[in-house]
């Protein structure tokens, strides 16, 4: 019994450690997703990460690097298709999203000799965190935030006003440039965790909880952080005691957060206002 | 002659087959104020946005003084309500000393804002912040777009007088896009009226007469332009006893209302 109970609480700790190290870079990324209006590109990113798996068996390159790879041509694509203004920018996204999702899934189906867990890679799969996925994790973490500090003022500038932020000598372009590349980074790390349908709502999510009570852009961030942990952990505790799946409660315990965190400065706001 | 701060040669910017700027020249000295005026679409942004260096042009020339610090001023800053944002935190976006923010604020008359929330702020306060942001970069070059929109009238004037004020301190250049025509043709040495190429231009007086300002802007506007300029010399004790009595005589309106709702009262 014991040795079950350390088993298993064994790869309880590899998940929790996981998803912290996600929820870490989530955060701070997460607000810029809500600030600049990206919730639905991000989505659509996420939503290629399965076509970048079936390249990834195709070509025979590791999974995360496939990913990373396609969600950033898709990335470019979309920059470029969006300057011309045929097609409203959701429209383009909704045909986008949907498109390489399904590309993905019957990319995959060509391919019998490859074993994919499929609700793994469309729900998450968080209580199967190996070490080298800790790795990648912890590997993308430290990349994306140092370039989110050491940028962190000039990703501001150029997110309140693009043009003052030009004429400041910001560079504006390749700034949005390297955000996508670290949108498709945490999207290949997160992508074990919560499955490519939840990502979004892990960047989003605890952001825009963390709006509510925040003054500034910088503890707008923090917030995140905090609440994108207390995400986690709560929701790899529902999953250990009622069973349930581990990304969808990660998911469930965030929105709950949201809820209480809204209602109460709701109700706190309406009191001292009276 | 004092420093030529920008040289513009020949500028065209072509957006498709449609010429929005069209053969444009035009030099700002140190010290000078241009102001830019035109009917919609007459490619004013565009001109500025590419002395700005924010807008890829066709063709032509536009040079830039050497080391010349430029200060923006755009029309609004439309903030996404997700981003919480105060004004001393936009300030220090700068990348400028905490002392340099606060002295801006001063110096546009927000100081008492610096704890306030960005987007709590009224029209006329935050085209304060806007320039004060761009004047703690210390502009050779402040570049305003419409500067007072969103701004009441008498804010208005104020904003024009400070503008003015502002190019004696730094000894800047400015050059603005404004439609507060009878405003500005008081506070600017050369108005440019543009649509698409240089119409006419000269010092705001003559621009006024120029019949190529009246083609474009219609007798009425003309006229009323020429009116003003017969009072042109009274404009300021004028204006200023306007300013000057406008409040207190609110404020005996309300001291009579007040009397008689006593007297009603009793």
């Amino acid at each position: 019994m014991s040795i079950i109970d350390a088993v298993l609480n064994d790869f309880f700790w590899r998940a929790l450690v996981g998803g912290l190290g996600v929820a870490l870079v989530a955060g701070p990324l997460g607000c810029f997703v809500v600030w600049r209006r990206m919730a639905y590109f991000g989505d659509t990113l996420a939503h290629s990460a399965l076509l970048g798996i079936a390249l990834s068996f195709l070509i025979s390159v590791p999974l995360n690097l496939g990913v990373i790879i396609t969600s950033l041509i898709l990335a470019i694509a979309l920059m470029s298709f969006s300057r011309n203004k045929t097609l409203a920018t959701d429209t383009l996204l909704g045909i986008l999203a949907h498109s390489a999702l399904a590309i993905g899934l019957v990319a995959l189906s060509f391919m019998p000799e490859v074993r994919v867990d499929l609700t793994g890679l469309l729900f998450g799969d968080l209580l199967a965190m190996t070490r080298n996925d800790l790795l990648w994790i912890y590997g993308g973490a430290v990349l994306v935030l140092t370039l989110l500090i050491s940028l962190w003022r000039a990703l501001l500038m150029s997110t309140i006003h693009e043009e003052l932020a030009r004429v400041e000598g910001v560079h504006v372009e390749r700034l949005r440039l390297l955000l996508m590349l670290m949108f498709a980074l945490v999207i290949a790390v997160a992508m074990k965790m919560v499955g490519v349908l939840l990502i979004t709502a892990l960047l989003i999510i605890p952001a825009a909880t963390a709006r509510r009570l925040a003054k500034t852009p910088e503890q707008m961030a923090m917030l995140a952080i905090m609440f994108g942990f207390f995400a986690v952990a709560g929701g790899l505790g529902l999953s250990w005691h009622m069973d349930t799946p581990a990304g969808p409660s990660v998911v469930v315990t965030a929105f709950i957060t949201f809820l209480v965190v809204y209602g109460a400065a709701g109700i706190f706001s309406a009191r001292s206002t009276t | 002659m004092s420093e030529t701060l920008v040289a513009i040669d020949n500028l065209t910017v072509r957006f498709g087959d449609r010429t929005v700027v069209d053969g444009v020249n035009l030099s700002l000295h140190r010290g000078d104020i241009i102001t830019i005026i035109g009917p919609n679409g007459a490619g004013k942004t565009t001109l500025i946005k590419a002395i700005l260096g924010i807008q890829p042009v066709t063709s032509g020339h536009i040079t830039l003084s050497k080391g010349l610090v430029t200060g923006y001023v755009p029309q609004h800053l439309s903030l996404e309500p997700t981003l919480p944002l105060t004004v001393k935190r936009f300030m220090l976006l700068s990348g400028r000393s905490l002392a340099d923010c606060e002295s801006a604020l001063a110096r546009t008359g927000v100081s008492h804002l610096l704890n306030a929330s960005v987007h709590h702020l009224s029209g006329g306060e935050q085209q304060r912040l806007l320039l004060a942001r761009a004047l703690v970069r210390k502009p050779d070059l402040l570049v305003l777009d419409e500067p007072a929109q969103g701004v009441d009238i008498n804010g208005q004037a104020a904003l024009y007088d400070l503008i003015r004020q502002l190019r004696d301190e730094l000894n800047c250049g400015v050059i603005m896009i404004s439609h507060d025509l009878h405003l500005v043709m008081a506070a600017t040495d050369k108005v440019i009226c543009l649509n698409q190429h240089v119409c006419c231009s000269g010092h705001p007086a003559d621009v006024s007469h120029d019949p190529a300002f009246i083609e474009t802007f219609g007798q009425p506007v003309a006229e009323s332009l020429a009116v003003y300029h017969h009072h042109h010399n009274h404009s300021h004790d004028l204006h200023g006893n306007v300013v000057g009595s406008g409040k207190p005589g609110q404020d005996q309106m309300c001291e009579l209302s007040h009397d008689r709702c006593h007297h009603e009262h009793h």
